[in-house]
């Protein structure tokens, strides 16, 4: 696939999918240990998401890093929207954030900050 | 200069922190898949900084990503951070 085939292909992908997570691995097992925080994190939430390997395509991982302008992996995007790669949504987990944000897009989700 | 100079270096040189800590990880990550191995692969940094005041969690990230852009399209695979301004 050409460049600009491959940056459509992750269009349709953020905008197909409430919840997509670019990643290392799949969410059944993933490659790498921050890809592995996101999943742990939207499993808790119990929501619905899709994943996406980028080590199964090296256009798609060097892709996603374009299409976001973010240069690391994994990366998150709800609803069309990128919010951000490991750090951001663990801190974001852990202040409620990310559970405010999925319900204000009427996310179905198991809203409750992380047991103390 | 090791990369974890330069990247030292490069974050002084951006937001003159009031605290700056690089830790080097990369041997936590060897022999992972797409860990490559070298040594100088994953990186964890904490910056304080007035530059972030303000800021959302994002475009503070993007910062960092953009002072440290040459080291993640080369050696560096994996950058975690912890961004906070001065209050927080």
């Amino acid at each position: 696939m050409s460049e600009q085939e491959i940056h459509d292909w992750i269009g349709k992908q953020v905008a197909s999918n409430d919840i997509v997570l670019f990643m290392k691995g799949s969410k059944q097992f993933p490659q790498c240990g921050f890809s592995s925080q996101v999943v742990q994190i939207l499993e808790y939430l119990d929501v619905d998401y899709s994943d996406v390997n980028v080590l199964d395509d090296m256009s798609v991982r060097e892709g996603v890093k374009a299409y976001s302008n973010w240069p690391t992996v994994p990366q998150l995007y709800i609803k069309g929207e990128f919010v951000g790669g490991c750090d951001i949504i663990r801190e974001m987990f852990q202040d409620g954030e990310l559970q405010q944000l999925l319900t204000s897009k009427d996310i179905k989700n198991n809203a409750q900050t992380m047991p103390a | 200069m090791s990369v974890e100079q330069v990247i030292r270096e490069k974050l002084n040189e951006a937001f003159t922190p009031e605290r700056l800590e690089v830790v080097n990880e990369s041997d936590k990550h060897a022999g992972h898949a797409g860990s490559p191995g070298t040594g100088t692969s994953h990186f964890r940094v904490t910056i304080v900084s007035e530059k972030f005041d303000g800021l959302s969690r994002i475009d503070r990230h993007r910062l960092v990503n953009e002072a440290l852009a040459q080291e993640l399209a080369g050696p560096v695979h994996a950058l975690a951070m912890k961004t906070l301004s001065p209050g927080e």
